[in-house]
């Protein structure tokens, strides 16, 4: 699979809050309206403007804070087809692989990224091109690649059950 | 080679006799935690098409986040938690009436030493001060516990934290993890098991340890851990807890990194806001004005956090112009706080105190910021917007901080009071 979309740029430790504010978590269940708050308080143009396709770039630790699903949800549903940071907290990298949302490590990359430029991703190569220069990021291993093959965690959860009675 | 605390863990949760760092494993967790969220994870756990859970006894559901429901949204959300609890047969289920779910699992004995225990929250990671191996984990995924029984998780490097020294008076754990966030940055400790050992945490009362475990999730830590003895033993004897087997880290475990400290110089510390790692000594903030001071939450709620409070403020009156609001981390400390006067010196000096839960902290409910107002708070987190608007600040310190800023009417080190 080979992606490409163009990028929304932001910095280090972009945090949950921030991606979908806590006061929503208990009252937002429509995963539609939790994309109309996706990063509301980092960047209130991005919900508004996002397209399908686009990509968001950060530095490190992006998604850190709560273990709230819906950051990883909201980005889903806005359409969002990939996120590329230098680095990624433990739990939203735990929720994004299960709702089925790309996310490449590639701290080199980074830096060479602008907002607005399109980039393109090759999975399978595990490459990322961005305007002339090509990077290298490592793919995910085998046993997370499973749930992601699956089209994300409910499908493949189903998937073993029905394994399970068989 | 040695195996870390938590290689031994996820071994034997897995199955087998060792694992290797960054291995992915399949394991049974012992303990599976979830609080108000679990209506949405009852709902994923309906979508993936299974009846009954796997094991209804591993799962222990606390109401905590918004308690009592503040709308008729939140009043459902409990309603849908109450059924689901009935209709499976969850007898581990603690009404809004308990506490907040980091201190109504230990204190409840779902908490032992060399359990493997995941929670549908970031601060599960304060268990691990007895202990425990504990991890927040996603909504989904305790979904798919409750209907296989299993989740993959991945075998973390370990941090060692060496802690020295005898803290200063009205200085603590709280100015300790603060300073130790602030010197590694939110993600310094980013997929890691984190260990504290040494004399400082040996001579700490369990109350502190859970604090700093707590907030190892602000360093994006997985697991926070803390060598069982004798004062743990006492801790959770207390609670009727006595069937359990300790796991140690071999003595020739190699960690990714080895950290001194020594705390006897250290300062009060507070987080300025938007994030916990913005740590800087509170005499450098002192002067600000404050609108709004909370004491409590899961990561300084307790009794002895309290007790430091009231010592502060007995006698006297927070200034008019602060709102201070105490939150007592679960109601068996609010029954202690009642009985030794704790609840009655705080009342007398102003402050509201309020029911056992998480209150303001995730800005729900409950003392919701205006834009442009400050709070110091006792909390572990000080995101834009996390406790009401997004024009808000909020400051992160201990409680000794926080009620000598609550009667002065601005920021505050204890120390010159
Ligand atoms: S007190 Fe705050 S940090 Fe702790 S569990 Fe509740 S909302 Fe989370």
């Amino acid at each position: 699979m080979t992606i490409q979309g163009k990028v929304w740029k932001y910095g280090n430790d972009v945090n949950t809050d921030v991606i979908f504010p806590g006061k929503y978590t208990y009252t937002i269940t429509d995963r539609k309206e939790m994309a109309a708050h996706a990063l509301e308080d980092l960047d209130p143009t991005f919900a508004k403007e996002v397209q399908a396709g686009d990509i968001v770039v950060a530095g490190s630790n992006f998604g850190c804070g709560s273990s709230r699903e819906q950051a990883a949800t909201c980005l889903k549903e806005a359409g969002v087809a990939a996120v590329i940071a230098a680095s990624f907290a433990r739990i939203f990298f735990r929720n994004a692989i299960n709702e089925g949302l790309p996310l490449i490590e590639c701290p080199e990359a980074i830096g060479a990224i602008e907002a607005g430029q399109t980039v393109e991703v090759d999975f399978e190569g595990g490459i990322l091109r961005v305007g002339d220069k090509t990077y290298q990021f490592p793919g995910l291993p085998e046993s997370v690649m499973g749930i992601v093959r699956e089209g994300g965690l409910i499908p493949y959860v189903r998937k073993q059950l029905a394994q399970r009675k068989a | 080679m040695g195996q870390s605390f938590t290689q031994k863990i996820l071994a034997r949760g897995a199955g087998k006799s060792s694992v290797a760092i960054s291995e992915i494993v399949d394991v049974t967790p012992d303990v599976v935690m979830s609080h108000d969220n679990t209506a949405a994870i009852s709902a994923t756990f309906k979508r993936m098409g299974v009846e009954r859970l796997d094991d209804p006894r591993r799962h222990v559901i606390v109401l905590d986040h918004c308690v009592p429901a503040a709308s008729e949204k939140y009043a459902q959300n409990h309603k849908t938690i109450r059924e689901f609890v009935a209709e499976q047969g969850i007898e581990h289920f603690y009404d809004i009436q308990r506490g907040i779910c980091h201190q109504v699992l230990p204190e409840q004995g779902h908490v032992r030493p060399g359990a493997l225990i995941v929670g549908s929250d970031s601060h599960t990671t304060t268990y691990g001060a007895l202990g425990a191996f504990a991890a927040g984990i996603g909504r989904s995924e305790t979904a798919a516990i409750m209907a296989i029984g299993r989740i993959w998780l991945r075998v973390p490097e370990t941090m060692q934290v060496r802690v020295k020294g005898a803290f200063a008076d009205r200085v603590g754990a709280k100015d300790f993890i603060l300073r130790l966030i602030g010197d590694l940055g939110a993600d310094g400790g980013l997929y890691q098991a984190v260990e504290f050992v040494g004399p400082a945490i040996d001579d700490m009362a369990v109350d502190d340890r859970l604090t700093l475990c707590n907030m190892t999730a602000e360093m994006g830590a997985k697991n926070g851990y803390m060598l069982p003895d004798e004062k743990t033993r006492a801790w959770l004897q207390a609670r009727g807890v006595k069937d359990y087997e300790p796991v140690f880290s071999d003595p020739d475990t190699v960690y990714a990194r080895v950290l001194d400290y020594d705390v006897s110089a250290l300062e009060p510390q507070l987080a300025a806001p938007h994030t916990v790692d913005n740590v800087h000594p509170v005499k450098e903030w002192a002067g600000k004005p404050i609108h709004q001071a909370l004491l409590g939450t899961c990561t300084n709620g307790r009794l002895c956090d309290l007790h430091r409070a009231a010592d502060l403020l007995r006698g006297k009156k927070i200034d008019p112009r602060v709102r201070m609001l105490v939150f007592p981390a679960s109601v068996e400390v609010v029954r202690e706080a009642m009985r030794d006067g704790t609840l009655l010196t705080l009342s007398e000096a102003g402050a509201v105190i309020m029911n056992a839960g998480c209150g303001p902290c995730l800005g729900a409910h409950e003392g919701i910021l205006a834009p442009g107002e400050v709070c110091i708070s006792t909390a572990n987190r000080n995101f834009r917007g996390r406790m009401g608007s997004r024009d808000a600040d909020v400051f992160l310190a201990s409680p000794e901080t926080v009620a000598a800023s609550a009667l002065t009417g601005q920021i505050t080190d204890p120390r010159t009071l």
